[in-house]
């Protein structure tokens, strides 16, 4: 097999996997903030805010990845005229503007996706914390806020490392979907290559491939580990 | 609401009512300034024009671009699933084989297709039905790459379902003078087929959500497609995408009812039965939980 295109200049393999690594980090970040944000409403005794929260989950899960993140760019940026980055002079300004301005488009739309994942695994993280527990922490007089921040979420948190992990695997996997708004990332380096070196494509395939087990394999142990020693046992 | 979560706060006094509804109030306005934003831009923008939502109610919109898709993307959806089914029992039951060397390719098959994306899957498949087989068609390599990744999840969930069945039945058959491929079509499949069911129907959510990767980079025309196409046509790119995501959002709700309706059905037979305390069988239920699940369900 012929891995010849790995030493030409014209493919930046490192730097697409970069790419995929900051989107994958950038947008982990995000959803974990607006994931427990979204389950603190969903159990929360405001009504509004759980109608909200429910309705929001439910519909955004529902919608494919792709629609969210090319809405991002049709809808958010060409259509409300939001941007999220400053635009600099001249060519390579603008350049410059485009490629960060898709790259936090790409990283909203996987944080407003997979946060409703995350909501998911927390929420089910909660059910498994022992009623009594919440009884008991409201028999002390705590108020809700101290009940859901000092009892119950950490303890959801320690119940839902693996599962988290799960979600995290499948976010690496789903920063691919950025090459629909043209972000430099591993899957769109492939298809430009494949598109080259036809006759390479299961080389570069394989290369491609490792790439990504290299990447989800050690988060699954990692995650794994962390779970068996962080869980609560009951 | 679930009981845990209803236990978190007090049934709401005269003075938490109060406090809630302001709260619920002070939500409302930031909500409804979220939305006028949104309202005041698009109206700015010339994008809640009438005549941009018109093009819905021609026949053109429907016939040219929009049906076609959906057709595309449903078509993909029902090939891959009705191919994964039995790839995925197949590999579900090898991977429970006495034999090594039959277990542990068929865990390096599924481990290695859960680990790499989709979409590098979809845009390999394309190279290699374009280059080996002489197949320009993106449906082929849509198909492909769906039926490598949800063959290997639905190998889990079979996998999960034939261990969740209670160990007598397997030893039952084997003192019966089954043998052991006997035991696994009469007894152990058709059981762990009907516990998996909710769970596969719910996975056709995802495979439906997946074929829109088809349109990304390797030019397969299913409804996320067709809408940019109509959107640079009709210029109304904004009525377009909120259509789709509400098709969409409908599909895969109806799809998710069907499921939890055959979850409750299969938990009904399960408490008629009337042998002992009914156990909802753990690995099945951790399998059907959103988001407690693998790495495929997103």
């Amino acid at each position: 097999m012929n891995f010849s295109f790995l030493s030409d200049p014209r493919y930046n393999l490192l730097g697409a996997f970069w790419n995929t690594i900051q989107l994958t980090l950038w947008a982990a970040v995000g959803s974990l903030i607006l994931g427990t944000v979204l389950t603190a409403m969903r159990v929360s005794p405001v009504p509004m805010m759980r109608g909200f929260a429910t309705v929001y989950v439910n519909m955004v899960r529902n919608i494919p990845l792709t629609v969210v993140i090319i809405a991002m760019s049709q809808v958010l940026a060409n259509g409300l005229g939001v941007r999220l980055a400053s635009r600099g002079e001249g060519a390579a300004g603008a350049q410059a503007f485009l490629t960060s301005q898709n790259f936090r488009l790409a990283v909203l739309g996987l944080v407003l996706y997979t946060s409703t994942f995350v909501s998911e695994a927390l929420r089910s993280g909660i059910n498994t914390v022992p009623v009594g527990q919440a009884e008991a922490a409201r028999a002390i007089g705590l108020k809700f806020t101290q009940i859901l921040g000092i009892i119950v979420l950490p303890q959801a948190f320690r119940a839902v490392v693996a599962p988290l992990g799960s979600v995290l695997i499948a976010l690496t996997k789903n920063t691919t979907v950025a090459s629909a708004i043209g972000v430099a990332e591993a899957s769109l380096l492939m298809n430009t290559m494949l598109e080259n070196e036809a006759d390479k494509f299961t080389a570069i395939f394989i290369v491609f491939a490792l790439g990504f087990v290299i990447l989800t394999l050690p988060t699954g142990l990692l995650f794994g580990r962390i779970a068996k020693k962080v869980g609560v046992k009951r | 609401m679930s009981k845990a979560t209803a236990v978190l706060y007090d049934h709401p006094g005269p003075r938490a009512r109060l406090r809630n509804n302001v709260l619920s109030a002070v939500f409302l306005v930031l909500l409804a300034l979220g939305v006028w934003w949104v309202i005041a831009t698009l109206e700015d923008k010339g994008q809640l024009r009438a005549a941009l939502w018109k093009p819905f109610l021609t026949s053109q919109m429907w016939t040219t671009y929009l049906l076609p898709g959906l057709w595309n993307t449903l078509k993909a959806a029902l090939f891959s699933v009705v191919i994964a089914l039995p790839i995925g029992a197949l590999l579900g039951i090898a991977r429970l084989s006495d034999h090594a060397w039959i277990r542990v390719p068929a865990g390096v098959v599924v481990e290695f297709f859960r680990a790499i994306p989709v979409l590098i899957l979809m845009v390999f498949a394309f190279g290699f039905t374009v280059t080996v087989l002489d197949v320009a068609d993106p449906l082929y390599a849509v198909v492909i790459a769906l039926v490598l990744y949800n063959g290997s999840v639905l190998a889990e969930v079979f996998r999960a379902g034939i261990l969740s069945l209670p160990r007598g039945q397997s030893e039952a058959s084997l003192a019966i003078g089954m043998t052991k491929s006997q035991m696994m079509q009469i007894v152990l499949l058709p059981q762990a087929l009907t516990a998996m069911l909710p769970a596969i129907v719910s996975q056709l959510v995802v495979v439906l959500k997946d074929t829109a990767l088809g349109g990304i980079l390797i030019g397969f025309v299913e409804l996320r497609r067709v809408a940019g196409t109509a959107a640079s046509f009709y210029k109304n790119v904004v009525p377009i995408y909120i259509v789709i995501a509400v098709i969409y959002i409908l599909l895969n709700l109806a799809l998710t009812s069907l499921a939890s309706y055959l979850e409750n059905r299969a938990r009904r037979k399960r408490a008629g039965r009337g042998s002992g305390p009914v156990e909802p069988a753990p690995t099945v239920e951790a399998a059907q939980a959103p988001g407690l699940t693998d790495t495929g369900r997103l």
